[in-house]
Formats: C-alpha cells, structure tokens, sequence
C-alpha cells in the first residue's frame, strides 16, 4: 500500500503492513506465513495494559526543538507530556545545551464536552498557546475521547489558518483504532510529511537519519563525514526549518525499522530520497548492511568497504575476548520488532545463544512492501528459534521465563526489565537506542551483559525478598493458554 | 485570574489516575476497562516519574486492562470486560479487585455495573468505580475510588473501637511523600495514646480496610481532597470525623495539630503537651545547631513562591513563615481545587499573619501561572516549590528550586516525610541542600 500525503490520516499498521500482536511459533513459520500476508492474529482473553499510538505520536513530535502539542482530550491522555519532558532534558543535557520545557498543553476535555463537542476550546487553546510561546507548528493530537464523539478538527485548524501564521497540523493517533503502539510513530511521520515537509529546492549532503534521542550523535557525524555526507537526526532535537528540508537530503537511514518506514519510504516515493532498507546498524552485521546500503545510496561504495575494513579489524580482538567470556550464555529477548530480530543477531555475535525471541508486534511487511530484512536474517541463520508475539504481556512473559530459565533476559520498553529480576533473572533494558550501535556499540553491549552476570546480587536478593503478582495456578499454564485461536 | 480552560504543562491527571490508589492498599488489584495508554502514562506521571514511584507489586504495564479498541468502540466492550475479569481472578493474585472504567466505555455505554454484578458470588470481591477521565483530575478520581469501596465492599462493625482513628491524609503516589507522611502521622497519633489505623501503604492491606467501619473517629489532613469520604463514612457508618485544612509542617502547626485532635479525642492534655515538648524539644535541637547557617550567611531567601497542590501550598507557607519568619509572594494552587473549597483555603492563608495578605491563584495552567511568577519582581535570589516542571524555569529566573508537588520527576522518594516535626527537618535539609550545592 502506497503511502499517501493526500489523505490527513495515514492506515493503522493491521491495515497497512498486516501487524499483528498474537503469535506463537518458529520464526521459519512466521517468515513463510508472512510472504503474501497469510498471517492472522490471535487475541487474547486476558490481557495487560499496553501502551497507545497517541504516546508514541506525543512523545516523539514533543521533542521537536520549536513545535508545541495540543492534544485534544482529557487531560490523562496528556500524562505523556511529563515522561517526553524529561527524555527531552536528558537529550538537552547530552548535548550540553540549556535545559528547556516542551510546549505541551491539553484541551483539558470534561463531561459537558464528551456530549457537546469542544472545539471552542481547542481554537482557544491553539489561539493562546501560540501566543504564549510562538512555537514554529502546532501539532493537533486526536485522543479516544475526541475520535469517538467525531471532533471535526480539520475544519478548526483549517478556520484558524488565518489567523495563526505556523502551520496547524492535524495529528490522528487516537488509542483505540490500532493494537499496535507503533501507529502512533506513523501517525506523527505523516503529520511531519504533510504538514512540515517542503518540495525540495536543491540537494543537499545531509542523510536523514531517524532515531530517537540520538545518543551517538558525535559517533555518526564522525562516521558520515568520512563519506562526506553531514547527518540530519529526525525528528527529536531538530527544528521545524531543519525538517522542512528532509526532502533534500541525499538519503535516508533509521536506526530502527518499525520507526523508520514511513518516512523513509514517504520521502522516497515522494521527493526520491533513497531510503536505506538494510538491517539496522547494531553490531556488526548490522552496521555493515546499513553502511553498504548508505554507501549504495551515496556513491560511496569504496570509502564504506575501506571503513568497514579498518573497523572491523580494530575490534576483533576484544570481541574474540568477549565472546570467550560469553560462549554458553543463554538469553530471551523481548523488544519491539526491529529491535528484537537484529538484537537476536547482536547476541549471536557475541557468543549468546538466543532460546527464544519475542516482540511487541509484528510486520509482515514493511512499506516498500517486503519483508522485514531482519526477521529474514534470523530465519535465514537460525531457523528454528522459537518466536511469539505479545504486546508487552507480562503474564506470558514471566511464565515463558520461569519455565525457560535464561541467564539473562534483554528487553527493550519500560516495565520489562525489571520483572525478570523477581525471578532472579538478571536483565538487561536497553532504553538507548544506541545501545549495541555499530562496532564500538557491539563491544560496549558485550561489556555490560558480562558485567551484569557477573554481579547477579540485586536479582537473587530482589527475588528472595519478593512475590510475584501471579497465581500458582496461571504459572503452571502453557504460557500461551489465554491465546485465542486465529478468527477465520 | 486566569481564564484557560486548558492545561498546559500538566501536574494533574485525569479521574482514571486513581489507579494509583488503588495500588496503594497492599494486594488490591486495579482491572482496567479502559483504553491501551491509559495506564503506561498515568502510571509514568504520577508514579515511576514521581519521586520513582515505579510499578511496585502489580502496577503499571501488569495492571489487567481491555485495551480498548475500534471492536469494542463500535460494538461495545461488556463480554471483554467480563473476559478480563474472569482471567485477572485466576492469573492474578490478589485479595480485592476493583474494575475502573475510563472514557470509552462511559461514552459507548458499556454496563459496567451489571458486569460486575455478575461476579458477586466469586471467591475475591470485585467492586467498580467510574472513573472516565473526563468527570475530573485523579484527586478527584482518588475520593471516587475511596467511596466506592465504602458503598461497595465496607460493612459496619459489630462494635466500635474508642481508641481506633482512621487517617486520611495526602493522596497516594499523587504525593510522592504519602508513605513517609502516613508512617510519621502515624507514629505521632499513637503517642497521644489512639490506635491509629491506616488503608494505604505497606503490609496495611485488607485487615486496615476491614477495621475503618469500627473506627471512634476519621482524622482527614487535607485542605479539601477526602472530604468526600469522610462525610460519606460519617453517613454510612456514622463515623464522626476531624478535619485539619491543612498539611502540618513544622512544629507550630504540628503542635496545634496534636492539641485539636487530644482535645477532640478527649485527651488528657498533660499527655499531649508532654508529647509536644519532646518533639519540639528534639526539633530546635538542630534548628539552634543550624541557626548560625541560617541566620548569618547571605543564602536564606526572603521570599518564597509555591505552585504546587493545596496539601504544599498551605502546609510549606504554614511552616516557612510561622516557624522560619520567610514572607510569600504569589501563592499558586495547580490541583484543580473545586470552587466550593477555595474560599477555605484563602482563609487558611489569611491566618498566619495578622494583617498580611497571602495572595492566593488557583488554576489548573501551569504555563500560565509561570508567565505570572516572572512578573514578580524579586529581590535577591526566590526560592520555588513546585514540580519539575519548575526546575528549567528556576533556572531562567536565577532562583532557587525544590520539586514537591507531581511531577516530581527530578528525585528519589523513599519513605521521606515532609509532615510533622521531622518532617519540617526534611524539608529544611532539602532546601539548604539546593542552596548550599548551587553555588559550591
């Protein structure tokens, strides 16, 4: 399905890339299932709260250096706006700039309203925030509550065009419509396409490069620079004009696959920005892939193998430390998609054995329209690792754990991690994205996992000291046994 | 006066927040019939970014939840509902569930009455509270839950306790100093010779909640939050109940405290004076130890602003001018305080100096209320109780900063007490600690 800047809204991912989040079997059977979209979802009769797509639409347009959100709801669907204040103090702060507030504000929705409508409210909280802070945009986030009683909000923002003189910019990211969180990236990526994109005036040597809070920025401008190309980070800790011009830049690379796909391939279909559609660049496979695709895109074939060359061979010799120190360790991963299939091939690099790999979600496709490349590496070197699919459910996971025993489980999203511990299982949450990045990446990762089994107290102690929420009961089930059967 | 009816920069959430209430009586269970997002950013507002509040034993990402979609949007969500909370029965383990409805049910008209009537006869009692995100912010979400479980699962005692107290201060996880608050009013409470009984905190749990109906009297130290639930005990089980506006901080409305509640309670005064000296006693041993840094180095500011909630505001003033001789600027209240409790409030300020006017804003915008405070001109450097949110202004202003009031995402919160007499110790080694290091 071709990605479409004439529609205010961009499809859910059940609709676009056939995400699901219920599955159980070998990654072989997912890969095969997945080629023509055969893959159905399963539901679950019990579930865990999840996280929604307005959180990751809020939390990532949040970090734009000079937008303001506006988020047309109650005031609950806005709690965001605290988590994406300090992520946006620790960016500040890593890159020694002055720490400053997100503009984030809520229409503040009550019970009058839900019968009413409130679009009154919304013109005047868009009139008074610009004039208090005169962002460069205004993102509008939709909320259930503004969805479901069918708030024109297009027509608001369209009234007051006039009247404000930044662009007012409809984001439609509303919790209920899609079971994948990872919607909310998309929604926010059409709203940056549609709303703060221009038609490209010239070319430029910058390469787009989508990521989160771009800890390894230093890394990666050192790197590009080698390749003359200068990178543009998207979207957080950019602002509006730099982003404007994203439609310029020589190419696109993401430092993840489920954030990258939209605007990657939106750029491309639509101003011919090459996107790179390689493996993520985690360990070293993985910077390779992402390096040639870079070096493809750019021109840039010889000075990316000589690279890779001079790198590759300045680590081996702590990652042949490494992995003798790792050689038999077993681990489960439980992360996002993207993360999760090129963090199983990060951990095979290092010695680990993987003995079970499960995401958030899944994509069957991405929106170039083919599979994921690394759920097709993994498949491809270890065919039968046993894969599911759960939308962050603890109770399958912490069962899964307990019968599986790993000696390390490494997780990505908060509220992960931690529960591992309790069963004195020693974990690992990557919250940087640039964690395992590349060769330097892969070595530091290799270093703290081993530092994590080497001290293992905090998990032994916190587990002796503590009880798991779970009945005995659930934790002699299959951990799967509140997975319904696929509907027809 | 601020006229917004948006909120920028929030410092509340809304009514569904009081997820977190329940999570403060040890083993009860929140079952969520509500949206995916619900509780990953009310849980990470006022929980693991509040004083690192985190999930604890069953909160946050394990919370039971519908996870509400576009299905159930269009065809109604009550057999989900159901569903969710037949297997949270079995796979959770915990001693009371209670079903919270967010926006969407309340909107679509799910019955979420009659779908948990129909577990009356489980093993575990499973009660509701409606609690859509727009019937208000979650303090007035917390006197809905607290009163749900009052009509729904409390019986009334067989006889009454003349020494049990029940007490009912600030709002768990909301205020990130609640365990430490509850653990020093109770310690205080039992000096006087009362049993003080206790719903919200560790290893309280059910035996706490089971014994509130036997309780001789309810004890609320709150400007307004819980008077809902007082005044319904009062009706329910005829539970008369003391209410104290104000967060005691410090020893002068501390000890004005103890001798309302002895001489409420019957009391033998002696008693309670007695009490009153030891702990004043033992707190100027250290304010004379430190009165040489207080008074004659150049760091104490004279002028104080608060944009926190009610709890703060009044209980920080109180003590900073009563017992530390500091005056206030503008004092902003940001939680949302309904109409009819505003006056008490002001008139609360009133009452600390003669003849000085505390002027008092309350709003919900805390963006607003920062444009206000810039206004303020002040001599030498302010110093700012508010949240996080504060922390970069502060900056901006060249003023000193102390989070108290959600968010407070900028510490650690153990089993810190700002209540009291050690409390007021605190809360002094805190700011002290934020002036001393400014400058070294």
């Amino acid at each position: 399905m071709a990605i479409n800047i004439r529609n205010s809204e961009a499809p859910i991912r059940e609709f676009r890339l056939g995400a699901i989040s219920g599955y159980n079997g070998t990654v072989t059977d997912l890969v095969e299932k997945s080629s023509g979209c055969s893959l159905k979802n399963r539901e679950r009769c019990f579930s865990q709260s999840t996280s929604c797509s307005a959180g990751c639409a809020q939390g990532y347009l949040s970090g734009i250096i000079d937008a303001a959100i506006i988020n047309h709801a109650p005031v609950g669907c806005a709690a965001d706006a605290i988590y994406s204040n300090v992520t946006n103090k620790w960016g500040n702060s890593i890159r020694d700039w002055k720490h400053k507030n997100i503009h984030f504000a809520s229409t503040n929705l009550n019970e009058q309203d839900t019968v009413f409508g409130a679009t009154g409210k919304l013109r005047q909280t868009i009139e008074e925030i610009y004039q208090r802070y005169h962002p460069k945009v205004i993102f509008v986030t939709t909320s259930c509550v503004s969805g479901i009683i069918g708030e024109d909000i297009q027509s608001t923002l369209d009234e007051l065009a006039d009247d404000i003189p930044v662009p007012l910019v409809p984001v439609f990211c509303e919790g209920f419509k899609s079971k994948v969180w990872a919607s909310g990236f998309d929604a926010a990526f059409h709203a940056i396409l549609t709303g703060v994109v221009k038609p490209p005036e010239k070319k430029t040597n910058f390469v787009n490069m989508i990521n989160f809070r771009g800890s390894a920025r230093k890394e990666i401008i050192e790197m590009f620079a080698q390749f003359g190309v200068e990178p543009l980070f998207v979207a957080p800790f950019s602002t509006v004009e730099q982003l404007s011009r994203v439609s310029e830049s020589a190419a696109t690379v993401s430092i993840c696959g489920t954030l990258g796909s939209y605007l990657g391939n939106g750029l491309e279909q639509e101003y011919g920005v090459p996107y790179v559609k390689s493996l993520q660049p985690h360990g070293v496979a993985g910077i390779k892939s992402w390096l040639r695709g870079l070096g493809q895109a750019i021109g840039k074939e010889t000075e990316v193998e000589a690279y890779i060359a001079k790198e590759e061979e300045r680590i081996a010799p702590a990652l042949e430390k490494l992995r003798a120190k790792l050689r038999g360790t077993k681990a489960v991963v439980g992360m996002g998609p993207s993360y999760g299939h090129n963090y199983i091939r990060v951990l095979n690099e290092l010695g680990i054995e993987v003995i079970w790999g499960a995401t958030w979600h899944y994509d069957q496709q991405y929106d170039h329209g083919a599979l994921p490349e690394s759920v097709k590496h993994v498949a491809q070197t270890q065919k039968d690792l046993p894969i599911s699919v759960c939308d962050q459910q603890n109770f399958e996971i912490i069962n899964l754990l307990n019968r599986l025993r790993p000696d390390i489980y490494i997780s990505r999203h908060s509220g992960s991690a931690m529960w591992a511990n309790k069963l004195g299982i020693p974990s690992i949450p990557i919250i940087d994205e640039y964690t395992a990045f590349g060769f330097n990446g892969l070595i530091s990762f290799g270093q703290r996992i081993h530092d994590t089994l080497t001290n293992r107290s905090f998990a032994k102690n916190l587990a002796k000291r503590t009880r798991l929420p779970y009945t005995d009961w659930w934790m002699k089930q299959n951990h799967f046994a509140l997975l319904e059967e696929a509907a027809e | 006066m601020s006229t917004s009816t948006y909120i920028d920069q929030p410092r509340v959430v809304c009514a569904l927040g009081a997820l977190e209430s329940v999570l403060a009586i040890d083993r009860a269970v929140p079952v969520l019939h509500a949206g995916p997002g619900c509780s990953s950013k009310l849980s990470s507002a006022i929980g693991g970014l509040n004083g690192c509040q985190g999930s604890g034993y069953i909160g946050s990402h394990l919370i039971p939840c519908t996870n509400l979609g576009e299905k159930e949007v269009v065809f109604g969500g009550n057999e989900r509902l159901a569903d969710v909370i037949e297997n949270s029965l079995k796979v959770i383990d915990g001693d009371l569930y209670i079903v919270l409805s967010g926006c969407t049910p309340e909107i679509v008209g799910d019955d979420v009455a009659e779908v948990v009537k129909r577990f009356a006869d489980a093993e575990k009692p499973v009660i509701f509270a409606e609690t859509a995100g727009f019937k208000g912010n979650n303090l007035k979400g917390h006197e809905l839950v607290v009163n749900a479980i009052i009509e729904q699962y409390l019986k009334p005692a067989e006889t009454k306790n003349s020494k049990q107290v029940n007490i009912w201060a600030t709002v768990p996880f909301y205020d990130p100093f609640w365990v430490g608050n509850f653990k020093e009013i109770e310690l205080l409470v039992r000096e006087l010779g009362l049993e003080p009984n206790i719903v919200f905190g560790p290893k309280r749990g059910l035996t706490a909640l089971n014994k509130v109906p036997a309780a001789a009297f309810n004890l609320l130290l709150s400007p307004w939050v819980g008077l809902e639930n007082v005044k319904l005990l009062e009706e329910k089980f005829g539970t008369p109940y003391l209410h104290i506006p104000v967060l005691p901080i410090g020893p002068t409305a501390t000890s004005a405290f103890l001798r309302t509640l002895s001489q409420y309670a019957g009391i033998d005064s002696q008693l309670t004076e007695e009490v009153i000296n030891r702990h004043e006693d033992e707190y100027y041993y250290f304010i004379e130890r430190a009165a040489d840094e207080l008074l004659e180095t150049r760091l104490l500011p004279r002028r104080f602003v608060t944009l926190t909630n009610s709890a703060y505001a009044l209980g920080i003033a109180k003590y900073l001018i009563n017992d530390m001789g500091l005056l206030p600027e503008t004092q902003f209240i940001i939680d949302g305080t309904p109409e009819e409790h505003q006056e008490n409030i002001r008139q609360e300020f009133q009452k600390i100096i003669d003849g000085y006017e505390v002027p008092v804003v309350f709003t919900e915008d805390g963006g607003w209320a920062q444009q206000e405070i810039r206004k303020i001109p002040f001599v030498g450097k302010p110093l700012i109780f508010g949240s996080a949110w504060e922390r970069t202004f502060t900056e901006e202003l060249d003023g000193y900063h102390l989070s108290v009031s959600a968010p407070v995402s900028d510490r650690m919160v153990l089993d810190r007490a700002y209540f009291g007499y050690r409390g007021a110790l605190r809360l002094l080694e805190d700011i002290y600690t934020v002036i001393l290091s400014d400058f070294q």
